[in-house]
């Protein structure tokens, strides 16, 4: 339940500061989203141009880069995942705490892009861990990972804390861990996790 | 520097035995190659390394090629004799026939070592040795003790390609995880059906798209 804007602001008048305990959870958690630091291919380098200066991501409170996984809510899969990669990937995802968020960040990260009809590049990260928000591009711009940052931001205030869509932490029934895939003879074992991923369906 | 020809003659002179073959190559740039048998490619290398004329020290590219078997048909004029009534009397006449043959060339795999010196500051000298077959017999020896620079090259291409160095200190994978059992840059490589068609698949992928959607019909996978 939003409180009345025009009331909020009488009563900011006189000092006065009224709430949610929704609207103070979701402020808290948007406006500190601290990503991991870890970059996985060229889109990285993009990530980090977003962080200086010039672009300062520190804008958008999300300038603490944490070295470790115990420490970030958010992870940016910046780059190409390959096959040899995906598993470390999923299990630096594991050892996140919850709230944790998810930027695929690039063509390869989004569907494994140029490398798509090859043998060594995963196609897609949300074949195995849920991805929050997608950004196109081979790398997408600085002011395109802002742009996630704010779709992110954006998704988090529209949360609700109770009923059926709340996060995916609120909710007792839903999956904490997510399996890692094993290296196969062939192939990643499994290929994709049925959880979270489906093949999209073709409409013809 | 030696022509390629010259080389293969001091080659000659200092490995007795060996078997050098010149491959030409018909395109401007003429770089022609050095086709060494595998038995003694490392006394080869080791004189291409110490010779003092040609002291190439330097080793820059090693990479692999895979040929396929080739089924060759040729036609041929075959004299047989042949049943025939002439005037009533039926007698062996003799008659010419095209006949297609038809043989298999069998496949290889092939390693190419491009060699340069920098005190002479000449090359490249190309080098190849090829395996006896794609299957069984792949080995060919190492020249990472006469180069240090060939040990990740030629793992790599014992990775991608299957040809097994003798000799190598330290064989591993080391694109592909080790489970791997596959070798993806080989021509009849077929990559795991995890691909997810586009709407408008066209040629090869077409063909491919077709296969998977008959395995979905027939239940063999799940999407």
């Amino acid at each position: 339940m939003a409180v009345d804007q025009n009331l909020n602001i009488e009563l900011g008048k006189q000092g006065v500061m009224v709430t949610t305990i929704q609207e103070l959870y979701n402020w808290g958690r948007r406006s500190s989203i601290w990503p991991m630091q870890f970059g996985l291919a060229c889109c990285a380098i993009e990530m980090i141009a977003t962080t200086m200066a010039r672009y300062d991501l520190a804008r958008f409170g999300s300038e603490v880069f944490r070295p470790s996984p115990r420490q970030a809510d958010l992870m940016i899969i910046s780059g190409t995942v390959t096959k040899k990669m995906a598993p470390q990937v999923v299990r630096l995802y594991n050892q996140m705490a919850e709230p944790r968020y998810v930027i695929a960040m690039g063509a390869c990260a989004i569907s494994g892009g140029p490398f798509k009809q090859g043998y060594n590049v995963l196609k897609g990260i949300d074949r195995y861990i849920p991805v929050d928000v997608h950004i196109p591009g081979c790398p997408p711009r600085p002011e395109a990972l802002i742009q996630a940052f704010m779709t992110l931001q954006k998704k988090i205030d529209e949360q609700h804390l109770t009923g059926e869509d709340r996060p995916r932490h609120l909710d007792k029934e839903a999956p904490g861990e997510f399996p890692v895939p094993d290296f196969g003879e062939h192939d990643l074992e499994p290929p994709s996790n049925p959880g979270t991923w489906t093949v999209p369906k073709i409409i013809q | 520097m030696k022509s390629v020809e010259d080389i293969k003659r001091a080659i000659e002179a200092a490995v007795p035995g060996v078997a050098v073959t010149v491959i030409p190559n018909p395109s401007p740039s003429a770089q022609h190659s050095l086709l060494i048998d595998a038995q003694h490619a490392v006394s080869v290398a080791e004189f291409l390394r110490d010779d003092e004329e040609l002291a190439l020290d330097y080793l820059s590219n090693v990479t692999g090629v895979d040929y396929l078997d080739k089924e060759i048909a040729e036609k041929v004029k075959v004299t047989r004799q042949v049943p025939k009534t002439v005037d009533g009397v039926e007698q062996m006449v003799e008659e010419t026939v095209d006949e297609t043959r038809k043989h298999v060339e069998p496949g290889y795999l092939q390693v190419v070592y491009h060699l340069f010196s920098l005190a002479k500051k000449h090359g490249p000298v190309i080098i190849r040795m090829r395996t006896a077959n794609r299957t069984d017999q792949v080995e060919l020896p190492s020249l990472t003790p006469v180069w240090r620079s060939a040990e990740f090259q030629e793992r790599e291409i014992f990775d991608l390609f299957g040809v097994v160095f003798k000799g190598h200190p330290d064989l591993r994978r080391i694109l592909m995880w080790d489970e791997f059992k596959d070798h993806p840059m080989r021509r009849d490589y077929m990559e795991p059906d995890d691909f997810e068609y586009e709407p408008t698949p066209h040629d090869e992928v077409l063909k491919r798209a077709q296969a998977h959607k008959a395995k979905v019909a027939a239940g063999e996978v799940i999407q």
